[in-house]
């Protein structure tokens, strides 16, 4: 155990810089966040990740966010267990008729002011699963949503991108 | 004798393959599910269409398998869960898409059907409404107890179900799952659509299992149209599984060792996830490998640095991993979590068909790598570990095991794959046709079911995962356990929410 904590302290970062935030976010975003909140927050943002009925694929990359590649922490973004706790909904799949109102309530209880963030392919407009009896469609069917992130599933760089260009919003930088 | 032999069948169907199936009447079903209640054959899968019900049945020794199919004239069929509970879950699927009801059964409460599609038995020809009546959880009866009520949202980043603890003080006396939440009804998406497109909604079934559905989906294609992927797209298509597996299993082990609040392992072992997913990506074009592999071969052959970037993940796999084992085997507090911790019996493991990890902990001993030896794994060779503890430590060990089999897999492979053609043509005009396929996917055997009309479309498509079998295990392993060790117990088995609510 000790060799491996001692390699783990001195073979050096594996976190990679970050990426740019995304161009086509920002402007999404532009029309939607408003700049009251943006004060209240500053620069950190707590996130609750909501499976509204995704294949799975979406959760695997969000998870590698936490990793020692990515480390989302270190941008202030973290996961949290409530959405009580949390900031922003990150919400994937088609949404599935047996999962609207648990996004619903999911979405009622998490505090004002709060974003929504559709990833996925299925969570923009159901994607693959668009003309099945037992999906809504779109997250925004549901709930109204701050910004999309495109992918099947979209890469943790997508993903981190994505997020960075909430957050820059959010902080009134840039 | 085969399976068949003490199954009296009316007729048997001749586009079926490669497996045999057979119409019976109701002596044939009843002699069938005689069998798997005597444990003398496995329940493989257990599927419907409009107006019939079909069964898959495996012979462990022999590792034959054949289908069994009833037709429904009056809309209903003889339970099969009456009398093998395995069947149970299937039962009621079968019963909410179709609506053909299974006679004798005592548990008609529905599973994936919720109440909120807008029709009942949507998969169906009937056209009945289906009375509505609030879920029922099984009762639990004594003064000390008192029940917990979790999901279907989480508090990690997991898929969504709900979890109803009984407990007494901190000993869950029962658990009792209720799913369906992320049913998207795949198979009603199928019929129709041409094969390509349907493998597309095959990959999605579980996103962690999607090379293991694409393998699986194109097998059975080519199951039906009697013909064979070329030789270098099988060697692929077993290098994408192996990398699967490997991700996974990485994922697993340290998600389990931080359920037990071992981040170290956690933190180490998702590096080399990473890495894995990386050299996918370098390789395939595609993290989870998604869309490579299609009816007839795969899409796209190993990107030239493909190959090196698999050997360099290799090297750092052989050089890290022996170190977290080692790691993992010495660190008591740890042990401590997951010795004796949701034991799986091995009875239940036997009389579940319990695939993967779970059946593997608790001396199950199949997989169907080696026991159907499907192209290319009938030329490589690999160790399937078995053990008999059935505990969270054994799941894990499993797995330890496993990445090291998949590990020399994947050099096996890489010095063996010859160049060569990478898809061939589908035949057309070879008639309605049936194929059955099944493949290993990390978390145990995943089958597929399919008919083809003339024109090379999904007539009917059944996806089955490993873990309609391994979900009631989990109610049965946390029994007497405490309430605070239920992560671990889950992660330990990691069955998939998407895969069965389909
Ligand atoms: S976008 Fe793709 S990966 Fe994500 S849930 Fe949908 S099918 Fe799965």
């Amino acid at each position: 155990m000790r060799k491996t904590l001692l390699e783990s302290l001195t073979h050096g970062s594996l976190t990679e810089p970050a990426p740019a935030p995304d161009e086509s976010a920002l402007a999404e975003l532009a029309s939607k966040v408003d700049r009251a909140a943006q004060a209240r927050l500053g620069r950190s943002l707590a996130i609750r990740q909501v499976d509204a009925g995704s294949c799975n694929g979406c959760e695997l990359e969000i998870h590698a966010l936490s990793n020692a590649f990515y480390d989302i922490e270190r941008f202030g973004l973290r996961f949290v267990a409530s959405p009580r706790h949390a900031d922003v909904l990150l919400v994937t799949g088609p949404v599935t008729k047996n999962m609207r109102q648990a996004l619903e309530r999911t979405c009622d209880a998490t505090p004002d002011p709060k974003w929504v963030v559709a990833v996925g392919g299925c969570a923009i407009d159901g994607g693959i699963f668009g003309g099945s009896y037992a999906c809504v469609g779109g997250v925004s069917e549901v709930v109204p949503v701050d910004l999309h992130i495109k992918g099947c599933p979209p890469t943790p760089t997508d993903l981190l991108k994505g997020l960075l260009a909430l957050l820059e919003h959010v902080g009134g930088k840039r | 004798m085969g399976i068949l032999d003490g199954i009296p069948h009316v007729r048997a169907v001749p586009s079926h393959r490669p497996w045999p199936r057979v119409v019976v009447t109701e002596a044939g079903w009843q002699a069938a599910i005689n069998q798997l209640a005597a444990g003398r054959l496995t329940l493989l899968g257990f599927w419907g269409e409009s107006s019939a019900v079909h069964i898959a049945l495996l012979d462990d020794a022999a590792t034959e398998i054949a289908v069994v199919t009833y037709e429904c004239a009056a809309g209903s069929f003889p339970s099969v869960a009456r009398q093998h509970p395995p069947a149970l879950r299937l039962e009621r699927a079968i019963h909410d898409l179709f609506g053909l009801t299974p006679t004798g059964g005592d548990d008609t409460r529905p599973w994936l059907d919720h109440y909120v599609w807008g029709k009942s038995f949507p998969l169906g020809s009937r056209n009945a409404p289906r009375e509505v009546v609030p879920y029922r959880f099984l009762p639990t009866e004594g003064e000390a107890l008192h029940q917990v009520a979790v999901g279907p949202v989480h508090a990690g980043i997991i898929e969504p179900g709900h979890f109803r603890f009984t407990a007494n003080g901190e000993h869950v006396v029962r658990l009792e799952q209720w799913l369906g939440y992320t049913h998207k009804g795949i198979e009603s998406l199928m019929p129709g659509a041409g094969v390509q497109a349907a493998a597309k909604l095959a990959n999605r079934t579980s996103g962690d299992s999607a090379v293991a559905y694409a393998f699986a989906f194109a097998r059975a294609v080519e199951a039906a149209l009697d013909i064979e992927a070329p030789q270098r797209a099988t060697w692929l298509r077993a290098l994408m599984a192996e990398l699967e597996r490997l991700a996974n299993h990485f994922g697993d082990i340290g998600a389990i060792c931080n359920d037990a609040s071992f981040a170290l392992m956690h933190a180490q072992t998702g590096i080399l996830r990473e890495r894995c997913l990386r050299a996918a990506n370098v390789a395939f074009g595609h993290r989870l490998m998604m869309d490579v592999i299609v009816p007839g071969g795969v899409t796209c052959d190993i990107a030239p640095d493909g190959v090196a970037a698999l050997r360099t993940l290799l090297a750092e796999i052989n050089k890290v991993f022996p170190r977290l084992i080692e790691l993992y085997d010495n660190t008591a507090s740890l042990q401590d979590r997951t010795v004796t911790t949701g034991i799986v019996k091995t009875e239940y493991a036997r009389q579940f068909g319990a695939g993967g990890h779970v059946g593997r902990a608790s001396g199950r001993n199949f997989d169907a790598r080696r026991a159907l030896a499907y192209a290319p794994y009938d030329r490589l060779s690999f160790e399937v570990p078995v053990l008999e503890a059935g505990d969270v430590n054994a799941r894990v060990w499993i797995r330890i095991r496993e990445v090291e089999q998949s590990v020399a897999l994947i050099a096996q492979i890489l010095d063996l794959m010859a160049p060569g053609e990478i898809m061939r043509a589908l035949p057309a005009g070879r008639g309605e046709c049936e194929g059955l396929a099944v493949t290993e996917a990390f978390r145990g055997d995943v089958l597929v079911w399919l008919r083809l009309d003339t024109e090379l479309r999904v007539q009917r498509c059944h996806l089955r995962d490993a873990s309609w079998f391994q979900w009631p295990l989990l109610e049965t392993a946390i029994e007497g356990n405490i309430i605070a060790d239920f992560p671990l117990c889950n992660k330990s088995f990691n069955c998939s929410y998407s895969g069965v609510d389909l």
